[in-house]
């Protein structure tokens, strides 16, 4: 047997490698490979061991990896959009043609909208795992509340992000549902009940003061609407996802990791 | 011939007839109870779950849309861009629907026989470690996944259509496509109920179920006998009342939101002579010939009677009769809650079928105070 070692694993057990993944070298022994998930940061949000019906796929369906995978996809193509889009309605709509036309390789958008409407699918179907394999049962039942309201921000998010292009499809889509707004109890001007917030013959909640005004910023679909939406869905819900996600995960393993038969 | 079949599918997919058979044969499919489950037996239903039933039922759905791709309606509708997803998500529900229900029905046999579910696994022994086990398969998914969606967005472009123009609304204007259940409720409701009050049970109402469902069995595996009422009114919910309106409102519905079939072309001038009245005329006008009472009061409290009578009323009754077993299994609290939600999310069929066989428009009309119910 020869001594001599190849460059790659000369460069495995170098000062480098050993510096960034500690332990170093391909994880063999047992202790390197729960080592490897202890000491990386992406890795330890799993737990070390798993039951082995947890990797079936016919079990798991890899449905909530899948969404969490996608929201990956989805922020990085985000990112690299805004750099082309400007919120306004002068711009936007050209700056969409621009994507697809001037940018070299412009799948950006492409890959942004399917995985936007594949994202809405994969949690529904994850929901529906969990749902059928009785996962929400306790002690997972907060966590399933948790995943109901980031399956709302799902769809919040794909909705605000449903305007941004400024073509027909975008603005009579968000008016069927910004239109609903106006008829919210008490607080849309068309609601019930809000006729009620009157002192005399003044209303309270008026076309120029209800939910739907402060939703579009404006009576009327226009450039406030464009720029709250473009906040929105950028930087308001990512923020809020991005919270609910970390108490999701963090609670998947507080409240014993995949769910098993009890 | 084949135009006798469009033709005959145009029709069964009417919302009558395709929502009557699916509500008609849903709880012998999905049985909540021990008698639909006898039922169930009986009729077969249980072959669905089969690995049989699954390529039977698979190469019928591959085969209607390659034969309906033939078809320059059915094409235009199923092939707007946005609507790929919705082609997608019909193959992928059944898939997935069919993939646990044929785990539960497996599971359930195994528990019958007395043996240990598929999932069960004996505690410290059965682990595996996450690296390499769980770590490959995540890479794997990932590759395929991402390779999945270049060729998606490689071969079909996003949407753009011309650019936004308030003053010219497209017939029919429609929400993006996970709203259109709510949107296909507009038919029914008014918007202040399909736009805010449902969408807000329904986040509700999936909050509330680890909450209300207090059966131990099922946790953890895939089950279908131990917990048939919850899967059940689960499957109702997510099956017919969300994607079911869902494919109904992006396939079924063209210009003026009137009803087309499946091969049918989207004539905009299409005329549905439909006089809606509510039920204070029903009783006022039509059955007493006297006019509306101008008092609101008055003229709206058969109908306030009703809604208060289905939700005050019901319930409690309910709780002494039909379901006393599960008002004793869940107690005052959690079946107060139940009910509620189930008898708002009845509210939708019983208003379709109102709707269809008296033209009832509202039950309560005070549009004095936009309250129209």
């Amino acid at each position: 047997m020869s001594e001599k070692k190849g460059l790659l694993k000369r460069l495995a057990e170098g000062q480098v490698w050993t510096s960034i993944f500690r332990g170093g070298g391909v994880p063999k022994s047992r202790r390197q490979r729960m080592m490897v998930i202890l000491n990386s940061v992406f890795l330890h949000l799993h737990p070390v061991r798993l039951p082995k019906h947890a990797v079936k796929l016919k079990f798991t369906w890899c449905m909530g990896g899948l969404s969490f995978f996608l929201f990956l996809i989805l922020t990085i193509s985000g990112i690299l959009l805004m750099f082309y889009y400007r919120p306004t309605i002068e711009y936007a709509y050209v700056d969409i043609i621009d994507l697809a036309e001037q940018v070299p390789f412009g799948i950006m958008r492409e890959i942004h909208r399917w995985g936007a409407h594949a994202m809405v699918i994969t949690v529904w179907l994850h929901m529906f795992r969990v749902f059928m394999t009785g996962s929400y049962k306790p002690p997972r039942e907060f966590n399933w509340a948790v995943g109901v309201i980031l399956l709302l921000l799902t769809l919040l998010l794909s909705f605000t992000g449903y305007l941004l292009p400024w073509d027909q499809l975008a603005i009579w889509a968000i008016t069927v549902g910004s239109n609903m707004a106006r008829a919210t109890p008490f607080l849309g001007s068309e609601g019930p009940g809000a006729a009620l917030l009157a002192i005399g013959d003044i209303n309270f909640v008026t076309m120029a003061s209800d939910v739907r005004f402060a939703l579009i910023g404006g009576r009327f679909l226009g450039e406030a609407t464009l720029l709250r939406f473009y906040v929105l869905h950028c930087i308001g819900l990512p923020f809020i996802i991005m919270i609910f996600m970390a108490v999701h995960f963090w609670r998947i393993r507080k409240d014993g990791g995949i769910s098993t038969p009890m | 011939m084949m135009e006798a079949f469009k033709h005959l599918i145009d029709t069964l997919s009417k919302p009558t007839i395709l929502v009557s058979f699916t509500f008609i044969i849903f709880f012998f499919v999905f049985p909540p109870t021990d008698w639909f489950d006898k039922w169930h037996r009986r009729l077969k239903f249980d072959g669905l779950w089969s690995v049989k039933s699954f390529w039977i039922i698979t190469a019928l759905l591959v085969g209607f849309f390659v034969f309906g791709l033939g078809d320059s309606d059915f094409r235009s509708i199923m092939l707007k861009p946005d609507n790929v997803p919705i082609a997608g998500l019909i193959f992928l529900v059944f898939f997935f629907t069919w993939l646990s229900m044929n785990q539960a029905y497996n599971n359930d046999k195994l528990v019958e026989a007395g043996q240990p579910v598929d999932e069960q696994y004996d505690a410290p022994n059965d682990k595996i470690l996450v690296w390499p086990d769980l770590v490959y398969i995540e890479l794997i998914t990932i590759i395929l996944f991402s390779a999945f969606m270049l060729v998606w967005s490689i071969g079909l472009p996003a949407p753009l259509e011309e650019p936004a123009n308030p003053s010219e609304s497209p017939n029919p204007a429609k929400a993006p496509w996970y709203f259109l259940g709510l949107q296909e409720m507009l038919v029914y409701f008014d918007p202040w109920m399909a736009g805010v009050v449902l969408p807000s049970l329904i986040i509700v109402g999936l909050m509330a179920i680890p909450y209300l469902d207090n059966v131990k069995e099922g946790s953890g595996y895939y089950s279908f006998k131990d917990r048939k009422l919850s899967i059940a009114i689960f499957m109702f919910g997510w099956l017919v009342l969300w994607n079911l309106l869902i494919v109904i409102g992006t396939v079924l519905r063209g210009p003026n939101w009137n009803f087309f079939g499946p091969f049918e072309y989207w004539d905009s001038h299409k005329i549905e002579a439909l006089t809606n009245i509510n039920l204070s005329e029903f009783i006022y006008v039509k059955w007493m010939s006297s006019g509306l009472p101008g008092n609101i009061l008055i003229r709206e409290i058969w109908g306030m009677v009703l809604v208060l009578g289905y939700f005050m009323i019901l319930p409690p009754l309910l709780a002494k009769t039909w379901l006393k077993n599960l008002f004793d299994r869940l107690g005052v609290a959690r079946y107060s809650l139940f009910i509620v939600l189930i008898l708002a999310a009845l509210t939708l069929p019983i208003k379709m079928y109102l709707r269809w066989m008296f033209n009832l428009k509202y039950i309560i009309s005070i549009p004095e105070y936009f309250f129209n119910f």
